[in-house]
């Protein structure tokens, strides 16, 4: 077993992972201070039961002196990375899938169970296997309109849904190393949906800038061995790369956009922890310029946290979408996960920035979900069919 | 609030009746993810019986109403990809499931199947093993039997038994006081 740094919890997992903790015979938390716990997936409380569900985790919270952001911070894994509760170097985990994601700040973490994070909320250690690594080399600048959404579908097309089942995956070269954090964070998020159980990007100086005044910590360096054993390694150059589309109902079935252009959609979400931070947003925008959505489209954006809703608010960005047509939503998941609201009835279609196209993930198992980048989304939604952002002035 | 009463500790203890006593076998395809065990609009519910009633609701319709009593899952690859939600698991604790058996699983349904006493058996020929079949695990032999054909499966690592014999996480965290630390 190995101890753990950090520990994240959401309103979806976390009350089971709460009540294990006292089936356990859990009486106090292991360090109050290495838990954060936060309300994204169903806020503010769209039914009675999640209503309730708050309510527990709102009580345990007090009682063991656990901060609590609630409804008001925004998605769980944007918060603990702008909250410097992810380092170099740390192992954290969370009752989240996509925890995966603080590899984009050099941390070792993994998404795991409710039981497993009662565990590690009395204990403060988990069980872990050590796991083989993946070596993803990635080349080139990203053409126009082209990045690291793109370049994320496409290396999941190439592993494949289960091709790093419990084996991490090292994004490196020189593409990542001229990547900034937002664009890496979109990459780690994503390696859960090859399987893998951790993606990371060995910190340099783009983690430690993003890491100054979140976190009292001194820049050291931590890098893979150059004579590190991998389990397998890929090369990538983006060089050439086209704008990428998954289309229903696996993540790694990315097909350049040209394939699927013309697609009826009858929305686009733009948002979620893959893809609704800042750059996202004023990647969106700068597609968008002085258009307006399609009448015949539902577009709906919701930053991934407050920080990045106040960057995007600051900068003129939500004005812009507003004016669109765009519906903009306090931060939360949305319809990433198909509860709170923005559900798909049958038939319909939906273009989304978000990680996962499984059948029904978004509302009715007879919709379908497109996913890809920002820009693609935005030229979409003007267009009101699937369409290339290159295409788009 | 949350009630996982019902949720016995010793399912996964071979002696408790899995081993040995045939079970009726719901077949599924590769890549099975946890949206379709259990959609995301269920997960305020976190008692398995409520959340057996929804069990691949829109994917396969059929199977909160027919399932019984110590059936069994027979899956393709990467079975409980996805969503890390351990209502997935337990929603097929609810249901009266087991065994669950597939070629691979997906590293969280595995780990979350372990942890609260379902079953997760990895058996690389599992695609031969047909829908409504019916199969006889020998667990200590190390293969499920079904057709009068044995299908040999993988054991678990050494730890994860140490975790099936206590009869899921929560008894065997209740068991300790501290835990056996490596140094990072």
């Amino acid at each position: 077993m190995a101890p753990v740094d950090g520990a994240m919890i959401h309103d979806i997992t976390g009350p089971l992972a709460i009540q294990k903790f006292y089936e356990m015979g859990g009486e106090r938390v292991f360090d109050p201070e290495r838990i954060i716990m936060l309300f994204d997936h169903q806020i503010p409380a769209d039914s009675l039961a999640a209503a309730c569900n708050h309510v527990y985790m709102r009580k345990f919270a007090a009682e063991q002196d656990i901060l609590n952001y609630d409804i008001n911070a925004g998605v769980c894994h944007q918060v603990t990375m702008e909250k410097g509760r992810a380092a170099p170097g740390e192992i954290v985990v969370g009752a989240d899938s996509h925890t995966c994601m603080y590899g984009a700040a050099g941390a070792f973490a993994t998404g795991i169970g409710s039981t497993d994070m009662g565990f590690v909320l009395k204990f403060g250690a988990l069980y872990f296997k050590v796991p083989e690594t993946i070596r993803a080399m990635v080349s080139g600048r990203f053409p126009w309109r082209v990045g690291p959404k793109d370049l994320i579908l496409s290396i999941a097309r190439d592993i494949g849904a289960d091709g790093a089942t419990y084996q991490a995956i090292e994004f490196c070269g020189e593409t990542l190393g001229s990547m900034t954090m937002a664009g890496r964070m979109t990459c780690c998020n994503m390696a859960i949906e090859m399987g893998a159980k951790a993606g990371i990007v060995a910190p340099d100086e783009v983690t430690w800038e993003y890491m100054r005044g979140r976190r009292a910590m001194e820049p050291f360096t931590l890098a893979s061995d150059p004579d590190a054993p991998y389990a397998g390694s890929r090369s990538y150059d983006v060089s050439d790369l086209e704008p990428q589309v998954a289309v229903p109902h696996n993540v790694d079935t990315g097909v350049p956009v040209s394939r699927v252009a013309g697609t009826h959609i009858d929305q686009v979400f733009i948002g979620s922890c893959t893809n609704g931070r800042f750059e996202d947003i004023e990647e969106a925008v700068g597609v968008l310029g002085t258009e307006k959505f399609s009448p015949d489209v539902r577009v709906i954006i919701i930053p991934a946290s407050r920080e990045e809703y106040l960057r995007a608010l600051t900068a003129g960005y939500i004005e812009t979408l507003v004016r669109a047509g765009g519906l903009v939503e306090a931060p939360c998941c949305g319809p990433c996960m198909g509860g709170a609201f923005g559900l798909l009835a049958p038939g319909e279609v939906s273009l989304s920035t978000s990680n996962r196209n499984f059948r029904g993930r978004q509302g009715s198992t007879e919709s379908e979900v497109y996913l890809c980048s920002p820009a693609t989304a935005a030229a979409s939604a003007i267009t009101g069919v699937i369409t290339d952002p290159r295409e788009v002035p | 609030m949350t009630d996982t009463r019902g949720v016995a500790e010793s399912r996964l203890d071979p002696d408790s009746g899995a081993d040995a006593r045939p079970m009726r076998v719901w077949k599924f395809g590769d890549d099975i993810d946890t949206d379709a065990i259990i959609p995301g609009r269920f997960l305020t519910l976190n008692n398995p019986d409520e959340l057996a009633k929804h069990a691949f609701e829109g994917t396969r319709d059929e199977f909160a109403g027919r399932v019984q009593e110590g059936d069994m899952i027979v899956a393709g690859k990467n079975f409980g990809c996805g969503s890390s939600r351990e209502h997935a698991p337990l929603a097929l604790i609810g249901a009266g499931i087991r065994v669950v058996v597939a070629e691979t699983f997906a590293r969280i349904f595995f780990r979350n199947a372990i942890n609260v006493g379902l079953l997760p058996v990895v058996c690389p020929e599992a695609d031969a093993i047909a829908d409504g079949a019916e199969v006889t695990l020998r667990l200590s032999e190390g293969y499920l039997e079904a057709g009068g054909k044995r299908f040999p499966i993988k054991p678990v690592p050494a730890f994860m038994q140490r975790i099936i014999d206590a009869g899921g996480l929560v008894p065997y965290a209740r068991d300790i006081t501290e835990v056996p630390l490596c140094t990072k």
